[in-house]
């Protein structure tokens, strides 16, 4: 089955795109031949119900797959504008990951404290100037709206903080290394209205900065938060577009079956 | 195609308000009819009814005003369910304004009552009457491509909306000549060219009522475009 892709008239630049993408878990084949583009200071989101392959597809993004073996890429991955592609051999999956960075669905804070959470990444580079680290980490928390609640404490454990500050927090972490694309996978399921409302206007705001690429279950989150919609079913792709059309006017039945709660 | 949501509760409501809709239609649509047998038999009984109705298409005007703002709010409606909505939002107050010019009708038929016109006097009655058989069949066929969300009687509506307003011009040059050769017809003649008009807007909503279908259907806004353009958006 080919997918529906409907480019914007005026298309953004080109952050990424995957071309003919399959990942197999050992010999399951999970997505088979996934094209579509990643458009800069854009967020797209991937929909589709459990197991349709958008958290595989979006593991993709920054090699998350090399950590098991037996998991194999077929197809590839180019960021942009250099064109290197992410899934080559030749290409350090460590290098990748400074440049395409992830939040997960549950926060994930190191055991350390608040500081030491954000510079982390830095440090794993060989950073140890204090003053640049300090400049990073309060740059990286107000860039994550944070600063303002963990300002005066730093040196506090990360794990003390609340749900949301911590997914803030993590997602500060991700900041602070200025990736280019930023995949974020269900960041708000574990998170109540009021953080997943300041997560979301985050994520409005960080996208001046990075790209982002969101895999939600919350059908009216990928509505509010993002510029493209990513369909997919049963490891393929169904159907891509702007998200004002997609949510309206979707192209394809299957798309609209799935957003309209007809899916079953 | 599948048309059940996973929400059994969701479809239930839905239809519920298509229903509705369709009662209302019903009821606006009996309201016209009312009106002008009113106005042919010159019956101030008929008209009194048609005022005295008017007020059931205005409440449920209201009550699905309200079904729709609670379905929103709970169901947060996408795609063609979404479409449906706001598609029913205005088909109901263009229902709600045939009810009205329903109402003007049995208005003038009372002024006309009371200034003393009856069947003696010559009045080109029976034209007004072909012109609202039309008006009615618009919107019955309106609410019919609703009810089925056939875009294909949709479009036979829109297409045939121009057969009213010719039928309105001719009215209106009929009503001239009418004044013209006898004065004394003028005042009546006045109030049956608002009767006229009254039963344009009723082919008038008819029509929005059939581009409101089309948009359920098809996605596309059809509004304010030749019926050539219409037809190539749809198709």
């Amino acid at each position: 089955m080919t997918a529906t892709i409907t480019l914007p008239e005026r298309a953004p630049a080109l952050k990424a795109e995957s071309t003919n993408l399959d990942f197999y878990y050992g010999s399951f084949k999970a997505l088979t031949s996934v094209s579509m583009p990643l458009y800069e200071h854009n967020v797209t989101a991937l929909i589709g119900p459990s197991g349709c392959g958008k958290s595989t597809y979006l593991r993709c993004f920054n090699r998350m797959h090399d950590l098991y073996p037996g998991n194999r890429y077929v197809g590839s991955i180019r960021l942009h504008p250099d064109g290197i592609d992410v899934l080559h051999d030749s290409v350090d999956p460590i290098e990748v990951r400074m440049r395409v960075s992830m939040v997960f669905q549950k926060p994930n804070p190191f055991p350390k404290s608040v500081f030491e959470n954000v510079v982390y990444g830095l440090r794993v580079r060989g950073e140890k100037s204090r003053s640049f680290l300090q400049d990073k980490a309060e740059a990286a928390l107000k860039g994550a709206a944070l600063w303002d609640e963990v300002k005066d404490r730093l040196d506090e454990v990360a794990v003390n903080l609340s749900g949301g500050q911590q997914q803030r927090l993590c997602i500060a972490r991700s900041l602070a290394t200025d990736p280019e694309i930023l995949l974020f996978d269900e960041p708000t399921s574990a998170l109540d209205p009021i953080a997943t409302g300041s997560i979301e206007e985050l994520i409005g705001s960080i996208k001046d900065k990075v790209t982002i690429l969101i895999v939600t279950h919350n059908m009216q989150q990928a509505a509010r938060v993002s510029d493209f919609v990513a369909y997919m079913y049963l490891g393929e792709l169904i159907e891509f577009g702007e998200t004002r059309d997609i949510f309206m006017k979707p192209k394809r039945r299957e798309t609209e079956d799935y957003i309209t709660g007809r899916f079953g | 195609m599948n048309d059940k949501h996973i929400s059994t509760q969701f479809d239930a409501e839905l239809s519920d308000i298509c229903t509705r809709v369709l009662e209302m239609g019903g009821i606006a649509e009996a309201q016209v009819a009312q009106s002008i047998y009113a106005l042919i038999h010159f019956s101030g009984e008929t008209a009194t009814q048609v005022l005295a109705r008017e007020e059931q298409v205005n409440q449920l005007e209201i009550v699905i005003d309200r079904d729709l703002s609670t379905i929103i709010a709970r169901r947060q409606p996408t795609a063609r369910d979404l479409r449906l909505l706001i598609a029913v939002s205005k088909t109901i107050a263009n229902l709600e304004r045939v009810g009205d010019e329903a109402a003007r009708i049995a208005r003038m038929v009372q002024r006309l009552l009371n200034a003393g016109v009856s069947s003696r006097m010559r009045l080109p009655v029976t034209d007004l009457q072909f012109a609202s058989e039309l008006a009615i069949r618009q919107l019955r066929k309106a609410l019919d491509a609703f009810a089925r969300l056939d875009v294909e009687s949709a479009l036979e509506v829109l297409k045939q909306d121009d057969q009213i307003d010719r039928e309105f011009d001719g009215l209106l040059r009929k009503l001239i000549t009418y004044m013209m050769e006898d004065p004394r017809t003028i005042s009546p003649s006045i109030d049956l060219v608002f009767v006229a008009k009254a039963i344009e807007r009723v082919g008038d909503h008819a029509k929005n009522l059939a581009e409101g279908v089309i948009y359920i259907v098809k996605g596309t806004d059809v509004r304010h475009n030749s019926l050539e353009t219409v037809e190539s958006m749809v198709r």
